[in-house]
């Protein structure tokens, strides 16, 4: 490969930064490399969401950069960082409950100059249950078809990053695995995905890599594999079934890769 | 000499006046102010302690409601308990919803306030309105009486100021400066926020009534056209922007200023053609409205600032 | 029978023309509140404007009321779009509350305006005495009711299609559903608003002509027909265009139903009080529905 595409898609150096007084996120590094699934876990209220509005102009950044594919977009305007190639699927409120299905697309393809009907029916294609509500306000689909519709909106432009915060929150069982399968689907059409998660272990699963976010500071980073074998996160995230997966019991603390707020920039094995 | 005592009394005029306006400021400095309630109805509260005070105490006429003759201890007090009943109607209703619905319905209800003041013939003498309403002081001889009714407007606005300063850094004052900074923080506290946004929207409301009776014992007679919300309505909020809102040294001097410079400009206007002076009067009121737009984008703070009581 | 003629001649038709009017009011309120989140006190004035627009028209040409119309429009659609430059973005980022006391003190600075301009008196747009259609020798039709309420119906017309058929339309009613979502998708939020503005101008510019039309105009008529049109919006929830005309046609019909003889022989409201009717559903309203009958926003 060149190196030009070793560049990351995109990249925080050492974000910092929050909402007004507070700080809520402190010197935060992670990338996400061309291709890659890149999970970000941590507790409620961790600033993982918090990271993901950095890259819009959602939080006022007080210390850092953040670069898109070598470019620096540090506190971009949201109609910019859109037009600039990232598409944002926030937590909550994520599409336009009074507008149809369909025009929730149209929506979504607002900044395309050419015909975005061929997106669509592509989108329709990808999401199944979508095509058949598509005169359906949004407002009134399921948690699940909500989040589809949610990102077959942010997709309707053909986005160089897909932020995904939280599209698994309130789903049941089946249509978790559901949205799993379709991550996995974006990304294998080579578009990089950037995804806070609740549920780590399957978020993990199917990440290449992912970071640990624990009050504002990445607590720890690895691949996918590793954080899922790495009995800390057991014992942090995936809840009593920690001890089922690494037989000594975790001492808290000493085998983090990385200390409290300072991560190591460490190359991808 | 002469016209040296005609600038004597209108000085007197021009202070009587500007002192009961300042009352109807700080009350809506304790709505807006403190609280940051809106009320696009100030001339309807206005309008209720003047018509209320005006039947308390005037002689029995038989063209209106009253004939109760009694002093202003009565009538003063009367004005404010009918202007706070209808405040807090209009707060218990609205005052979960957001500003705009507030905003809404204090304009209807002052209106519909204009309404019953005209057409209830029986009670307010329809639109003749309420004459021969009693004057403090009015026996004594000439200066004296216009001395002792804006001493008397002073002395009240004084107690005021100084209870209001004393409430704002009370534990009760600071609890409003918490609500309309943080709400959910305040919420979070254990605050009943709804309850103290009551208390200074009724507060607030018992206030215009005060300035209204007074505004009646002062000009000795009213019309519903007193709850033309154009007029009070306007000037009261421009006066305590521009004074500073959440300052009540501010909503005083707002209030001082504007009435000097609303009255003086009358007399620049009278001189005018008729076919000017007319004219003129729109444009003074157009002028005010500028005024207030480019306090609102330029001094959005106002002259005096707020004076935070707690260090935050 | 006699009866039912008179209700329908004297009550029912003029509630259909006054709810048709105070919709196209209730429209532009509704969309300004929805996508720039503010009750703008100004509309009424801005109604007021259109009609004294067509006034100078028609006295210039001394064409047809309606041929007016574009005239109303076009101006009203100016000066609005210069006072949100001058007034309102300055404001935007700010509370919004701030925008509501703007609105609130341009309502008085358009109002004196108007009056500096044309003064305070009473003015009719179309002279003469209206003949009205007599149909089954009783029922009494006047042609300027069916031209008032045919061309609100064909704006409405016009509202919907905007609204669901063309993109600007659709950005509107994206940005009233989330201002946050819309940006983030790439909206430039700046021309949904002007988009919004050139909207409410356009209805308001009719109904004050329409209204002017129907009866007389004069410099405080927009101040007459705020608290209905306010009372409209709610009635169809805040930020509902679809509400809004639902609610106009009901506040309407129910100002002029108000006056008829309900019980006994006297009006049941009593025509002094006309103007409180939309008061008094809009205090109900927000007691037990704050939300409207089709749920807009409260918070
Ligand atoms: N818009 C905001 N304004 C102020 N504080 C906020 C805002 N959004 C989030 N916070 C605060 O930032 C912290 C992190 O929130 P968030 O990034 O949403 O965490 P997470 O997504 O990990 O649950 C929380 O303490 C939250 O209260
Ligand atoms: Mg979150």
């Amino acid at each position: 490969m060149s190196a030009l595409s070793d560049r990351p898609t995109l990249e925080f150096q050492g974000i910092s930064g929050g909402y007004g007084g507070s700080e809520i996120i402190h010197d935060i590094s992670i990338r996400v490399g061309a291709g890659e699934i890149v999970t970000l876990i941590g507790p409620n209220g961790a600033g993982k969401s918090s990271v993901m509005n950095a890259t819009f102009g959602q939080l006022q950044i007080n210390g850092g950069r953040i670069l898109l594919k070598g470019e620096e977009i540090t506190g971009i305007a949201p109609e910019q960082a859109v037009r600039r190639g990232i598409s944002y699927v926030p937590q909550v409120s994520n599409v336009f409950p009074n507008l149809t299905v369909q025009e929730n697309l149209e929506i979504g393809a607002w900044i395309r100059r050419d015909d975005f009907r061929p997106r669509m029916e592509e989108m329709f294609a990808l999401f199944p249950p979508l095509s058949e509500r598509r005169r359906i306000p949004a407002g009134a689909l399921s948690g699940g078809q909500r989040q589809m519709a949610a990102m077959a909106k942010a997709l309707m432009v053909d986005p160089e990053i897909l932020l995904l915060d939280e599209p698994t929150a309130g789903l049941s069982p089946r249509f978790r695995g559901e949205i799993f399968a379709v991550v996995r689907k974006v990304n294998a059409r080579g578009i990089p995905i950037l995804m806070v998660e609740q549920n780590a272990r399957q978020a993990l699963g199917i990440a290449d890599r992912g970071y640990v976010l624990v009050d504002g500071h990445c607590r720890m980073e690895g691949s996918g594999k590793d954080l899922l074998a790495n009995p800390e996160v057991g014992a942090m995230f995936l809840g009593r079934r920690a001890d089922e997966e690494t037989s000594p019991a975790p001492n808290p603390g000493s085998e983090a890769p990385a200390v409290d707020g300072s991560t190591t920039q460490s190359m991808r094995p | 000499m002469d016209s040296l005592y005609g600038i004597f009394l209108y000085a007197i005029y021009l202070l009587t006046m500007g002192g009961i306006y300042a009352v109807l400021v700080m009350g809506l400095n304790i709505q807006w102010g403190f609280t940051g309630l809106f009320n696009a109805g100030i001339a309807g509260f206005f309008a209720v302690g003047a018509y209320t005070s005006a039947i308390i105490s005037t002689a029995s006429s038989g063209r209106h409601l009253g004939g109760l003759s009694l002093p202003l201890w009565a009538s003063l007090p009367g004005a404010m308990i009918a202007s706070a009943l209808i405040a807090w109607a209009v707060a218990w209703i609205c005052i979960r919803l957001r500003s705009d619905y507030l905003a809404i319905a204090t304009l209807g209800i002052a209106e519909i306030l204009r309404l019953v003041l005209k057409n209830e013939d029986w009670a307010t003498n329809g639109a003749r309105g309420i004459s021969r309403i009693p004057k403090p002081f009015e026996d004594l001889p000439e200066p004296w009486n216009q001395i002792a009714m804006l001493l008397l407007v002073l002395a009240i606005l004084l107690v005021l100021y100084l209870l209001l300063e004393r409430a704002r850094r009370a534990p009760w004052g600071r609890v409003m400066t918490a609500i309309r900074e943080n709400e959910a923080a305040a919420r979070a506290a254990g605050k009943n926020v709804e309850g103290f946004r009551i208390e200074a929207f009724v507060l607030g409301g018992a206030l215009m009534g005060l300035g209204g009776a007074l505004m009646a014992h002062h000009v000795k007679f009213i019309d519903p056209n007193m709850a033309e919300p154009l007029s009070t309505t306007f000037i009261v909020w421009v006066m305590l922007i521009i004074g500073g809102s959440g300052n009540n040294k501010g909503a005083l001097f707002g209030a001082f200023l504007v009435w000097t410079l609303w009255s003086t400009s009358e007399i620049v206007t009278t001189r005018l053609p008729a076919e000017w002076e007319l004219k003129s009067a729109y444009l003074r009121f157009f002028l005010v409205g500028l005024a207030l737009q480019i306090i609102l984008q330029r001094y959005p703070a106002g002259i005096l600032k707020e004076h935070r009581p707690i260090g935050k | 029978m006699n009866e039912l003629i008179g209700f329908v001649n004297f009550h029912l038709i003029p509630g259909i023309v006054l709810g048709s009017i105070y919709a196209l009011g209730a429209i532009g309120l509704t969309l300004t509140f929805g996508i720039l989140r503010f009750a703008n006190f100004a509309h009424g004035e801005t109604m007021t404007l259109g009609a004294f627009v067509a006034l100078v028209v028609i006295d210039l040409t001394n064409w047809h009321v309606l041929a007016t119309l574009p005239f109303a429009m076009l101006l009203t659609v100016l000066t609005v779009l210069v006072m949100d430059r001058l007034f309102f973005r300055p404001l935007r980022t700010g509370p919004t509350v701030i925008l509501l006391i703007a609105s609130f003190g341009l309502m008085l600075m358009m109002r004196s305006a108007i009056q500096i301009i044309w003064g305070v008196d009473l003015e009719t747009l179309s002279k003469g005495l209206a003949i009205p259609w007599v149909l089954f020798e009783s029922l009494r039709i006047f042609p300027k009711h069916l031209l008032i309420v045919g061309a609100a119906l064909l704006l409405m017309l016009g509202v919907h299609g905007l609204l669901r058929h063309t993109p600007i339309g659709k950005a509107m009613r994206a940005m009233s559903d989330s201002p946050e979502l819309a940006r983030m998708t790439g909206i430039d939020t700046e021309r949904v608003v002007m988009a919004t503005w050139i909207t409410g101008a356009v209805l308001a510019a009719a109904a004050g002509v329409l209204l002017a039309y129907d009866t007389h105009l004069d410099s405080r008529m927009g101040f007459r027909v705020l608290l209905p049109i306010f009372a409209a919006a709610l009635l169809g929830g805040l930020g509902r265009p679809y509400g809004a005309m639902a609610g106009g046609l009901v506040i309407g019909v129910a100002e002029e139903l108000s006056t008829y003889s309900w019980i006994g022989d006297g009006p049941l409201v009593s025509p002094g009080y006309k103007s409180g009717v939309a008061f008094a559903i809009m205090i109900a309203l927000l007691i037990w529905r704050p939300s409207g009958l089709f749920r807009g926003r409260v918070f």
